[in-house]
């Protein structure tokens, strides 16, 4: 399990590096998207992996050896929020610069 | 007293208040002096960060003591002065306000009793005085004169910066009480030579001494009673005060005597032979006063006791001499409009007190007995005249002096038969008569002191300057006699030969001397020019070259740069701690097959987003896919939910734009060598990456987890939030200040989106409306395509959106115990006008719906904040929750704690900052926007509210 969300990171990761390369808008903005569902999921993997235990408290007793790991949850949920906010601006200021330069080069210059 | 200097420094007031001020200070500081004497140095100490070693601490002892004296006295005569010498025109209260500003900056200067005080004063001295010489900031001599200042002597500021923070490494505190009793601790150090160095940067700047004299003749475009009090009588002496005031602990070494009396000799030499070769008042005593400057560092370089002495002496005496002789000019500046010596002349006649008085002062900065000058220049020859035994020091000191002293009768000659004698001025416009007493009282009383200084030294100076010498040298002071005539010896005849050898220079070649402007030979290499010449190369022709190397204007490769380094940097750090990995233990094939889709996904979106961007989309939609049920399967219900949710406004948003974009047809592909280069390149760098995030996110997943802060929420989250869905709890509950701070970056991004989409200018291709829409357009019988298009879907969506809204409610209210909470509501909301938008248009949806974005992002921050404020006002911290359960008819128990309300607020920001993204890129379709480049009205119509 643990190898299979190593290599998904890394998969993710690999394609995301590679569009933010690119010198076309809509790449990088694809790009970074692929990075931060890698970045998101290795923040998770961070509280380790664990399948079938409970996110939501028994309000009686409280082991925290039964709960998955709540602060790197809330790490991501911040990081997926921020995320959309970051593509939707992204995707704006590309717009923007579209209409300016009549061109989608990430310089704004066509090569 | 210490309280009155600080409030002092930031009054703004005129001429009364800052009379008054330094008025008082002078007399406080001298009601100071029994205490002084009794106590060796007051030290009043105010803690800031003394695990740090930084305190606030005041110290007065002898030498600060006299200095105290020196600045107010002086600077009580300057305001007074001043006040007949600044012109109605100028802003005076400005003026006023500086010059207090500065004698705070100076007494804390040599009050400060901790070391980083004492470099901060420094700056501070250094920036009021950049403030003082441009004064008259229309002229431009001014303000080149002022920068020249400002980067020269805040350079030595750096310098100091260093220095003493490498002094207080060396000793262990920054408390200038332990530096100095730390013996030969700082000589010992193997860190002595560049803290010296730094050191006397630092001093050498501020005092003007080779090579850094040029700043200070330019800076005598200050009005004068600036340069009168800053560049004569105390700014300068700061470099020779801080020389003084580590001599004990510093000054006991080959390289100090070195530098410092052979940088003071050549400053010395240079200097009165410079003032001499000068046709502008001020800028002889400029020199003079480098000379001078000159003269107090050899003192002090020389490391004897006797000479240490004679350099607090000599600072005193300078500083009232040469006090008095700045004021002089001014006054002839005032009176016949001009400094220049070729076209003064006679003015004895016309001014017989102004005359008389700075006559005797240039007497006294010659030297000549029965001044003050005599007294510290007898004590000067006489250390230079101290057997050494290295045989050039022993003739190079005694016969530097004498010629320095030459060159000094010589121009003080120049100064008063130029100007006072010779025939009476061309009768001009203005006839130059004698000033307002007042005017002339300063002056006056400046002349006085240094007559009495000079007749009757043992009573009119003797203790204080004992006291000064006591705080440097320690109690065991050297016997020193202060009289004026210690009978004939060698010291004497190099006075004579100084006093009549001025005169034999300056007779034979007064006439030409008269015409000459700077020195001859030398006066190319300016050291003004240099400096210029060396400003201009770092500022401007290096650092353009260094861009050039070193920059780049393109994405691309800054992006590849920062890819490349990162992957080093974690490359480096984690290569020695991986460790040996585990197999996996276990696998999942259900994960397994999903992150087979998620991984192909990613991989295809990633080839396809040049030509398909569609096809890219839906891809990364894949791999987002895969990553939401990743999160469901490693218990993380809230993740999986809203990423689902982002995923879907993201898709929605990107949809929006890609109207915008230029068409883009694959071509056959007859790639150069170097686009292959660069894509092979890339793909390297992007599977060293890919590698490098899999191996360690493997190396942590199968380690065991340390010891973290998890276990306290989840055992606090019931009892202390009042949850049980712990995410949630912590998002709105212990981590709600971090929250806060990221919707209100949501609501500003909505914002600058909206804000960017407001002068939003295709580009010309994509102005025209594209097939699609046109197609919808068409009219096909009778009725618009448009109007049967999707009807049915859209008949379900206008259902839907009661049960949409209701879903949000629900996930808001359940969010505390149950996945769900703010975050997700919102997006669910937003998604339910979406649909409405998608099923019917966006004109349909305006005419029937009120939506105001604005509105809902500023309720909600405010809300946010409010709730956050309650808990303040009850005493709590920010954003402190309270929470119970509250029974709703129909709904059953639901949790209400405050937290509820702050999650409220963050649900409205997020519907309201969605909605307000999505519409007004939605909207850019129907308006019907000038393409880029086309003529553009300053000030457009607002035809709609979303244009």
């Amino acid at each position: 399990m643990e190898l299979i969300l190593a290599i998904a990171i890394g998969v993710l990761a690999a394609s995301g590096v590679y569009l933010l390369l690119r010198p076309r808008t809509f790449q990088v903005i694809i790009g970074l998207s692929l990075v931060s569902y890698a970045v998101n999921l290795f923040i998770l993997a961070m509280g380790r992996l664990r399948m079938d235990a409970a996110p939501i408290l028994d309000r009686s007793a409280v082991n925290p050896g039964d709960y998955t790991d709540p602060v790197p949850q809330a790490l991501v949920l911040t990081a997926i929020v921020i995320g959309f906010a970051m593509t939707a601006l992204f995707l704006v200021v590309l717009l923007a610069a579209r209409g300016l330069t009549g061109n989608d080069h990430v310089d704004g210059r066509l090569d | 007293m210490l309280a009155f200097v600080f409030q002092a420094r930031f009054q703004h007031g005129a001429f009364t208040l800052t009379g008054t001020v330094s008025g008082l200070l002078f007399v406080l500081t001298i009601l100071l002096f029994p205490q002084v004497v009794e106590a060796g140095a007051l030290v009043y100490r105010i803690g800031w960060i003394p695990e740090l070693g930084l305190n606030l601490t005041i110290r007065m002892d002898g030498l600060a003591w006299l200095f105290c004296v020196l600045i107010t006295f002086i600077g009580f005569l300057v305001v007074l002065y001043a006040r007949y010498y600044m012109s109605p025109k100028d802003r005076i209260a400005r003026f006023y306000a500086l010059l207090l500003a500065f004698m705070g900056s100076m007494l804390g200067l040599v009050l400060a009793g901790n070391l980083i005080q004492l470099a901060i004063f420094w700056e501070m001295t250094s920036l009021v005085s950049f403030l003082l010489i441009g004064y008259w900031y229309h002229r431009s001599d001014a303000r080149d004169g002022a920068r020249m200042a400002l980067i020269v002597t805040g350079m030595g500021g750096l310098a100091l910066f260093v220095a003493m923070v490498l002094v207080g490494h060396i000793v262990g505190s920054y408390e200038l009480d332990v530096v100095l009793a730390s013996g030969s601790m700082l000589v010992e150090s193997p860190l002595y030579p560049v803290t010296l160095v730094l050191f006397l940067l630092a001093a050498f700047t501020k005092s003007a001494q080779f090579p850094f004299q040029f700043w200070l003749p330019n800076a005598m475009t200050a009005p004068t009673p600036v340069s009168a009090y800053l560049h004569s009588a105390t700014m300068v002496k700061a470099g020779v005060f801080l020389l003084t005031r580590f001599w004990p602990v510093m000054s006991d070494s080959e390289l100090w005597f070195v530098i410092v009396t052979y940088g003071g000799l050549i400053t010395l030499i240079f200097g009165a032979a410079a003032a001499l070769f000068q046709r502008d008042l001020k800028g002889l005593l400029a020199y003079s006063t480098i000379s001078h400057l000159g003269l107090i560092t050899t003192l002090l370089g020389m490391g004897t006791p006797l000479a240490a002495v004679a350099a607090i002496f000599h600072i005193a005496n300078h500083a009232t001499f040469k006090a008095s002789l700045f004021m002089a000019v001014g006054i002839i500046d005032h009176e016949t409009g001009t400094r220049d010596v070729r076209k003064l002349s006679g003015l004895l006649k016309l001014m017989p007190f102004t005359g008389t008085f700075a006559i005797i002062a240039s007497a006294a900065m010659a030297g000549v007995p029965l001044l003050n000058g005599f007294l510290s220049k007898e004590m000067f020859f006489t250390e230079t005249a101290e057997f050494h035994p290295n045989v050039f020091v022993n003739y190079s000191l005694p016969i530097g002096a004498t010629i320095a002293g030459m060159l000094s009768v010589a121009y003080s000659v120049k100064f008063v038969h130029g100007v006072f004698f010779g025939p009476p001025l061309a009768p001009g416009d203005k006839v130059p008569h004698e000033p307002p007493a007042l005017m002339r009282r300063p002056m006056e009383l400046l002349v006085i002191l240094c007559l009495a200084v000079g007749i009757i030294p043992g009573i009119t100076i003797g203790p204080f300057l004992a006291e000064a010498v006591t705080a440097v040298l320690g109690p065991e002071k050297p016997y020193y006699s202060l009289s004026v005539w210690h009978g004939f010896n060698l010291p004497l005849l190099m006075s004579v030969i100084a006093l009549v050898g001025g005169v034999i220079i300056y007779i034979p070649y007064y006439r030409q001397l008269r015409d000459i402007d700077g020195i001859p030979f030398i006066n190319r290499l300016r050291g003004q020019r240099i400096f210029e010449r060396l400003l201009l190369n770092a500022t401007n022709r290096w650092a353009r070259d260094f861009i050039k190397i070193f920059g780049t204007q393109r994405l691309q490769p800054q992006i590849f740069i920062v890819v490349a380094f990162a992957l080093a940097a974690g490359g480096f750090a984690g290569w020695a701690r991986m460790g040996n990995l585990p197999l996996p233990s276990s696998f999942d094939p259900v994960l397994g097959l999903v992150w087979l889709l998620g991984g192909i996904s990613a991989i295809a979106a990633a080839q396809q987003a040049k030509f398909h961007r569609l096809a890219a989309m839906i891809l990364m939609g894949g791999a987002g896919l895969a990553t939401c049920i990743t999160f469901a399967w490693l218990s993380a219900p809230d993740l999986a939910l809203t990423q689902l949710l982002a995923e879907i406004a993201t898709t929605v948003l990107i949809l929006l734009g890609l109207r915008w974009l230029p068409k883009r047809l694959p071509v056959a592909d007859d790639l150069t060598a170097k686009v292959r280069f660069r894509r092979l390149r890339d793909v390297t760098l992007a599977l060293l990456v890919g590698m490098g995030t899999a191996l360690a996110s493997y190396a942590i997943m199968t380690r065991t987890a340390p010891e973290g802060i998890s276990d306290y929420f989840l055992k606090n989250a019931y009892s202390e939030g009042g949850g049980t869905n712990v995410v949630n709890v912590m998002l709105v509950d212990f981590r709600g200040f971090d929250t806060m701070g990221e919707i209100t970056v949501l609501g500003v991004v909505a914002l600058t989106v909206f804000g960017l989409l407001r002068r939003f200018r295709p580009a010309e291709d994509s102005v025209g409306r594209p097939e699609q829409q046109r197609l919808l357009d068409n009219v096909d019988g009778g009725q618009r395509v448009a109007d049967d298009f999707l009807r049915i879907p859209a008949l379900i969506m206008s259902w839907m959106f009661p049960v949409v809204i209701v879903i949000a409610v629900y996930m808001l209210l359940r969010g505390h115990d149950l996945p769900g909470g703010g975050f997700v509501a919102g997006i669910i909301m937003s998604l339910a006008f979406i649909l409405q938008y998608l099923a019917h248009g966006t004109r349909w949806v305006e005419d029937r719906l009120r939506i105001l974005p604005m509105q809902w992002i500023g309720w909600g921050l405010l809300l946010a904040m409010l709730t956050g404020l309650g808990a303040v006002v009850l005493g709590s911290p920010f954003l402190t929750s309270a929470f119970t359960y509250a029974d709703l008819p129909l709904i059953g128990k639901v949790p209400m704690a405050t937290a509820l309300i702050f999650d409220l607020g963050v649900f409205a920001l997020v519907v309201g900052a969605t909605v307000l993204m999505l519409i007004a890129l939605a909207h850019q379709s129907i308006r019907r926007p000038r393409p880029a480049g086309a003529a553009r009205p300053r000030l457009r119509e607002e035809t709609t509210k979303w244009n």
